[in-house]
Order: structure tokens, then C-alpha cells, then sequence
């Protein structure tokens, strides 16, 4: 038998392969792995990470890094929460503007998708860095949570909105129906649009996609908004989850996204990589994590675990298209 | 005092030197002269050990030897000085002199003080005025040639080539390096000099050597020449080529520039092009000649707008004014770039044939916000066929193909926009005889359907081969514009010679 000729085959389904491992390895060890409501559960606490990540993707796609996501997650997490509780009140005019649950959320996720643009804009405008911009981003979004909820988190949202986060719709949990959608509406995106067509291109090449006639301004801004946007609605699902915005919610969550990016085969360097390569990642991180959890391994251990996967993961990547 | 054997090199199928002889004496300065492409920098690359592989020998002082790296080449005493400079803007003169080669203390520690002096006695040898403290970013052009050379004297080479020293300096410091070269002389160094300035040639070297597709054509004294012999020597060869069939009448102005100028984006006072002035015919194709450094790329680039900022002038396509501030722009004036670097600013090298054909017609094959995917494949199998692509499929990886397919698949990129006007950039750079004279074909029959072309090229037998007039460029200027029928290759590149000295 010829393993060679088998290698295109395992190159191609590589993450696919070490995620079936993987729950093969942890389904040996622990009985309460395979079971329906564990996989439920790994599902709804990836979806965050799935939302987040998928506008990760479209960024690095460009070559860009957005690393300000787990900030506007936190700040449009706050910002929704802190209008459905206590609306906007202007005491001196004797106003009062009162919010339902949808204009909340759509105020929220219009916030994420401004600082997003906020972000496309200074990296294009400016020449900034995308690693500079969205650094001064994740502080300035953490700021303003800081500010706008005092320090405090905002509790008490009421059980409509605990639906988002909590909620089961057709026996799928609600994350998951807003993941699944989101990253449907990606793959549309980068596989069937022009939009997505220019986003591989700019990545691939940006100096021979600017002679191409293609507005390399535009399609940047657009992609970190929907990567703002992105995290915003991350943030509405954790905001909903927990029935409480908390100021640091969000930390380090660039961290994960980028690491399920990378492990799902998207190339820092831009033009290369898939959603679907992505989702793939999200969820060989979210399984690692539950297993982790349920072999009782210490949580110090695990973070140890987590990094030496993705440096791992990158490692064969490099190794396979050296050897092509 | 080196001496070269029977050196030949191929890259690829394509033989870069054949045979190549030749002796460079200690105690002078030997011009290494030809065109582009003539095989200097090959030759240049073996000395120095950028090229390790060749056939033939290399003897220095006597021995044989076959530098593996740059590095011990500059060991054994040959240092070669690039036309870009290395060196590192942010670090001290007195740093990058010694870089790799530190000094160090007994300690292991960096011997700022014996560094510092050596530096200083290697400047005053060279008559260069400047603290080695400086950085390197702070002083000119010409002082950081000046620094390259204390670099290779540093190492105590005896062979220093320099590959056109003269391109990025003023007239004033081309005195001062040809006085160090004079000095190097007398302490017996051997200088190997590249420059396309003929009159520089002249007033510094002692032996000439004229190189022509890869062969020494004539080594001697220099005194024994003049400017025309060279010329006639440099370019004498029999073309082999397709030649256009019979001079077109052309009539009705397609597209003309008038005063185009384009400011140096990083020395606001100078001019990469200055009062750029001509027209284009419909069917006409426009032959750009230059040498390196005379802005033919530049001119391409301003005209399809992509330095707004610095360029001013007018460009009217069928007689109206157009302002053309960005690519998009010109692609909508119906104009097209097919630039000289392929791999740097044409192709999109990791996606497949079929995309890299269909990104700048993409908004066409639009439907209800999603790309028909099928458009593309028929506008990629189209110019597949058309202009004979040889790939397996569409959905083969661009980074993959020759170098002729590569080219094809920019060409047809661009045809699909349906340009007025199509602006060539080195469009046969690299690829084999049979992908050339296939590209020849393509353009003259994009001129017979009313196309007007621009094609720069430093390949004179190209020129020659199928434009209907010939344009000269040099240092940013039209030199001269000459009709086919009265062009030739000498009076050509008499007019593309800088004349700045």
C-alpha cells in the first residue's frame, strides 16, 4: 500500500482527522463525553467563540488582526443591557426614552459595528497597523465599559432576553441556531460575492488587487465592521446567558478566536483559509476544553494543553506546504 | 589577478553566459558594459558568490575557487557594491562597517572605542567628512556609497565591483567617488565598474570588456574606443524574431498626455518625470525604450493614476480631459496596466486561473448580490482558448503556471475589461522565445482591432520588432520619438544614454 497517495487526502481533512481523534481519545476515557446533552453543551458555549471567530477570519483573510473584539463584545454587551434596564434619561429635558428588547439589541450591535468601521477607517485612513489599531481599540472599548457601567455589572434583564442566550428553539439551543446563521451568511459571503472575492484578493496580493481597480479602503472598513459587529452580537449572547453584562466580560477572547482561526488553517499572512476551516477550530478548541474539564485535568494544566495544541497545529500546517 | 574560464550559466532552458573569458587585472579599472539582460549581473552574481552553481572555472590569485555565499567571497577579497545599497537606515555608520564583523572586547563585549577609531581612519582614507556616529538615514546617497566602499576595504578586498554606482548620485559626488577610485587604483586594487554611462566609462576606466546575450563580444583598452564603436558593438546582433508584416497608416487621436510630470515621492524637488508630452493613435502601437532609471514605469504608473499626489500634466482619451486618480478610474477611462513585475502587482498567486481572470470583470457576473459563477468560468475558458493558456483547468493555482501562462492569464484579466488602451510593461520579462513571439502575435492583433498600445520594454530587438513608433526615454525625459522606418538600434540607444556628466 502507497501512503502517499493517501497524504492529499489526510492534508486536506487534517483538523477534520484530529477532531475525530480527539473525541475518540476523550470518549475512551469519560462516559459523560458522548452523551447528547454534553455535545448541546459544548455547542452553546462555543458559539460565542463561532461568532467572534468568523469575523476574525474575514480580517485575516485581509492580513489584518482585529484584537479589540473581546472589548466590544464586553462594551455592546453593556451598552444593550444598561438601555433594556434603564433606558436613556435626560433629567434636565424631562426625557425619557425607554427600550424594548430588539432596539436594544440593534442599538448594541450597531455600537459594535461603528467601532469595527472605527478601526477599518484608522487602518486605512492612516496607515496604522491593524496590530496598533485594534490595541488601542481593546483599550479604548474596555474604557468605555468601565465607564459606562461604573465598574458594576448590569443584572437583572428579565427572562425575554435570558432567551438569547438560554433559550431552546426546534430542540437547538438559541446560540446555536445564531452561530449556525452567522457563519451560513460567511460562507455565502466569502464564496459566492464579489465582496468575499476581493476579501482572498487583498489578502492574496493587495498591490496587484489596487491596479485590479478594487477599493481596498472599502472592503477593509467593511470587514473589520462586520468583525465588530460580530463580537457585538457574541456579546448579546453572553450578556444573555449570564442576565448580567459584567465590565470584564470578553477578556482574552481575541486570544481564542485567533487561535481557532489559525488552527482551521487561515494563514496569518492573509489570501488562505476557509469559515468552514474556522468552525472546525472553534469547536477542536470548545471539545478540548470540555474534555479537559471532564478528565479533571487542573485548570492550569489546561491553558498549558490549549497553547501547545495550536502551536501544534501550526506547526504540521508548515510542514505540509513546505513539503507540496 | 582573477581570471574567469569558460563560465556558462543557465537558468531554466534559457542560457544567461556562454563560455564566458575574461581577465580583470589588479591596479585598474575594467567597464563591464552591455545592455540589459546582456549577462553583467549574472557574471557579477558568480564573482561574488551569489551564484554558486555554474560551469567554468573562477581562479583568483592563482587558485581556483567557488564561493558558496557573498560572505566568503568578501573573505577571500572580492567585495561587490549593489546598485540598492545595504545598508541599515537606523544604525551608525561605525555599526553597519563593521556589521558581522564586530570587534570585540576580551569580555566578549563590543569594542565600541577600536571600532570607532577604525571607522575614522577607513573615512579619512576615503576623504569622507562624516562622524561615524551618524545613522546612516542622516547623510546622502552618495556618503553612503562612500560607506559601502570603507565596508569592502574593511575586509581588505582587492576586488571591488561596483554595479551602477553612479545611478542615485549628483554630479558632485560622482567626482569624489571617481577621485576614491582613482586613489583605490593606485593602492592596486582591481575595480570592476557597470555603468550605462558611456562618457563615465570613459573618463575612469583603463580596460573595457562588452558583453552581448551571455558572450564577451571584445575585451581591450579603452583608449582605443569611442562612444559609437560601443554602441555598435553592444547592440550588433541578428534579430530572430517576427517582424510587423507593413507599417499601418494610423489615423484619429486615441489618447494623449500633455506635460505630464511626476514628482520623487521621497525627495519632493526632484522629478522622476518631467514634461511628458505625446500622443497615441487608434491601432497604434507605441514602442517605450529606456534604461533602467529613465522612468518608463513610472510613466505607465502616473498615466494609469497611481501616484495622484505627486503627478500633475493632462491625459485626454478620443479628446476629452480625464482625471484618473486611482486604478479604478483608469479601468473605467478603458485603460489597462499589465505591469512589469507579474508576481508582485499582476497575479493573484494562490488563487486558481479562473479567478485571477475574473476579478476586475467581477461586477458584471453580479446576480441579485451573488457572483454567477459559471460567467466566470466561461469569460476563463474563453481566453483559456483564445489566448492559449495552458493549464488543465481553471481551477489550477496562478502561482503554479510558467511564466508565459502567467503572463496570459494577466493579459486576459485585462482584456476582459475591454480596454481602449493597453499599457505593457515589460510584457515578454522572463518567459521563453515561443511564449514571446506568441505575446507578439496577441499584440499586434489587439492593434489591428483598433486597440492603441504602449509597451515598454528594454529589449531593443522587441522594439524594433513590433512597434510602429519607438518613444526614448532617459532620466524622465522624451529623448526622442522616432517612426519605425527611420529606427534603429544604435540611433536608439544613443538617445536613451544619459547624458549627465
Amino acid at each position: 500500500m502507497d501512503l502517499k497517495l493517501y497524504k492529499p487526502f489526510f492534508i486536506k481533512f487534517q483538523s477534520l482527522i484530529a477532531l475525530f481523534i480527539l473525541c475518540l481519545l476523550i470518549s475512551l476515557i469519560s462516559d459523560k463525553f458522548l452523551t447528547v446533552s454534553n455535545g448541546w453543551n459544548v455547542m452553546r458555549q462555543i458559539s460565542v467563540n463561532i461568532c467572534i471567530s468568523v469575523g476574525m477570519t474575514l480580517v485575516v483573510l485581509t492580513a489584518g488582526i482585529d484584537l479589540s473584539v473581546g472589548s466590544v463584545l464586553a462594551l455592546c454587551g453593556a451598552l444593550t443591557a444598561g438601555l433594556l434596564k434603564n433606558g436613556l434619561a435626560f433629567p434636565q429635558a424631562d426625557l425619557f426614552i425607554g427600550f424594548t428588547i430588539l432596539g436594544a439589541m440593534l442599538v448594541g450591535v450597531l455600537a459594535g459595528t461603528f467601532l469595527g468601521a472605527f478601526n477599518g477607517w484608522a487602518i486605512t485612513k492612516f496607515k496604522v497597523p491593524a496590530f496598533i489599531a485594534t490595541l488601542a481599540m481593546l483599550t479604548i472599548a474596555r474604557g468605555l465599559t468601565l465607564l459606562y457601567t461604573q465598574g458594576f455589572p448590569i443584572s437583572g434583564l428579565g427572562d425575554d432576553f435570558a432567551y438569547l442566550g438560554t433559550g431552546w428553539f426546534l430542540s437547538i439551543p438559541v446560540p446555536v441556531w445564531i452561530s449556525g446563521i452567522v457563519v451560513l451568511l460567511a460562507v455565502i459571503l466569502t464564496t459566492k460575492t464579489r465582496l468575499g472575492r476581493y476579501i482572498y484578493a487583498i489578502g492574496g496580493n493587495e498591490s496587484a488587487s489596487r491596479l485590479s481597480g478594487i477599493n481596498i479602503s472599502r472592503v477593509k472598513i467593511i470587514v473589520y465592521a462586520i468583525s465588530g459587529a460580530l463580537a457585538a452580537i457574541g456579546g448579546l449572547i453572553v450578556t444573555s446567558r449570564l442576565d448580567s453584562a459584567q465590565p470584564n466580560a470578553g477578556s482574552s477572547y481575541e486570544l481564542d478566536s485567533i487561535a481557532a482561526v489559525v488552527i482551521g488553517g487561515t494563514s496569518l499572512s492573509g489570501g488562505k483559509g476557509t469559515i468552514l476551516g474556522t468552525v472546525l477550530g472553534a469547536i477542536i478548541i470548545g471539545v478540548l476544553n470540555n474534555g479537559l474539564v471532564l478528565l479533571n485535568v487542573s485548570p492550569f494544566w489546561q491553558q498549558v494543553v490549549k497553547g501547545a495544541v495550536i502551536l501544534l497545529a501550526v506547526i504540521i500546517d508548515k510542514s505540509n506546504s513546505k513539503n507540496d | 589577478m582573477l581570471v574567469v574560464e569558460n563560465i556558462s550559466k543557465h537558468f531554466g532552458g534559457i542560457k544567461a553566459l556562454d563560455q564566458i573569458n575574461l581577465e580583470i587585472r589588479a591596479g585598474e579599472v575594467t567597464a563591464i558594459i552591455g545592455e540589459n539582460g546582456a549577462g553583467k549581473s549574472t557574471l557579477m552574481k558568480i564573482l561574488s558568490g551569489v551564484y554558486p552553481d555554474y560551469e567554468g572555472k573562477v581562479i583568483f590569485n592563482g587558485k581556483t575557487v567557488n564561493f558558496d555565499n557573498p560572505k566568503q567571497a568578501q573573505e577571500c577579497g572580492i567585495s561587490i557594491i549593489h546598485q540598492e545599497l545595504n545598508l541599515i537606515p537606523y544604525l551608525s555608520v561605525t555599526e553597519n562597517i563593521f556589521l558581522g564583523r564586530e570587534i570585540t572586547t576580551s569580555w566578549g563585549e563590543l569594542d565600541k572605542k577600536a571600532m570607532r577609531l577604525k571607522t575614522q581612519s577607513l573615512l579619512d582614507r576615503l576623504k569622507l567628512n562624516v562622524n561615524p556616529d551618524t545613522l546612516i538615514i542622516d547623510i546622502k546617497v552618495g556618503q553612503q556609497q562612500v560607506v559601502e566602499i570603507a565596508k569592502a576595504l574593511l575586509t581588505e578586498s582587492e576586488v571591488i565591483i561596483m554595479d551602477e554606482p553612479t545611478s542615485a548620485i549628483s554630479d558632485n559626488e560622482v567626482k569624489v567617488l571617481f577621485e576614491i577610485i582613482n586613489d583605490l587604483r593606485k593602492e592596486n586594487k582591481a575595480i570592476v565598474y557597470i555603468s550605462h554611462k558611456l562618457d563615465e566609462l570613459f573618463k575612469i576606466a583603463d580596460r573595457y570588456i562588452i558583453l552581448r546575450d551571455g558572450c564577451v563580444i571584445e575585451s581591450g583598452n579603452i583608449q582605443e574606443m569611442n562612444a559609437d564603436d560601443v554602441i555598435h558593438k553592444m547592440v550588433g546582433r541578428e534579430v530572430q524574431m517576427i517582424r510587423k508584416q507593413s507599417l499601418k497608416v494610423t489615423t484619429g487621436e486615441l489618447f494623449s498626455v500633455k506635460n505630464l510630470c511626476l514628482r520623487n515621492p521621497n525627495q519632493k524637488q526632484e522629478y522622476l518625470l518631467k514634461n511628458i508630452s505625446f500622443n497615441l493613435a487608434k491601432g497604434e502601437i507605441l514602442g517605450v525604450f529606456g534604461l533602467m532609471g529613465a522612468g518608463r514605469t513610472e510613466l505607465l504608473e502616473a498615466i494609469f493614476g497611481l501616484h495622484p499626489k505627486y503627478r500633475s500634466g493632462e491625459v485626454r482619451i478620443s479628446g476629452s480631459a480625464t482625471s484618473i486618480n486611482c486604478a479604478a478610474d483608469a479601468i473605467k477611462a478603458g485603460l489597462a496596466l499589465v505591469p512589469e513585475d507579474r508576481k508582485k502587482d499582476g497575479l493573484l498567486l494562490d488563487l486558481d486561473v479562473q479567478k485571477n481572470i475574473g476579478i476586475t470583470t467581477l461586477k458584471d457576473m453580479e446576480h441579485l448580490g451573488m457572483l454567477e459563477i459559471q460567467k466566470e468560468t466561461q469569460l476563463c475558458d474563453k481566453y483559456r482558448s483564445e489566448l492559449k493558456i495552458k493549464t488543465s483547468s481553471g481551477k489550477q493555482t496562478a502561482g503554479d503556471l510558467s511564466g508565459g501562462n502567467q503572463q496570459k492569464i494577466v493579459i486576459a484579466k485585462w482584456l476582459a475589461t475591454h480596454p481602449k488602451i493597453l499599457l505593457l510593461d515589460e510584457p515578454t520579462r522572463g518567459i521563453d522565445v515561443n511564449a514571446k513571439n506568441e505575446i507578439y502575435k496577441l499584440i499586434l492583433s489587439l492593434a489591428d482591432k483598433g486597440m492603441g498600445i504602449i509597451m515598454v520594454s528594454s529589449e531593443l530587438p522587441e522594439i524594433l520588432a513590433i512597434s510602429d513608433r519607438v518613444m526614448v526615454m532617459s532620466e524622465g525625459i522624451i529623448t526622442a520619438q522616432i517612426p519605425i522606418n527611420e529606427a534603429n538600434e544604435a540611433c536608439i540607444l544613443k538617445a536613451a544614454i544619459p547624458k549627465s556628466i
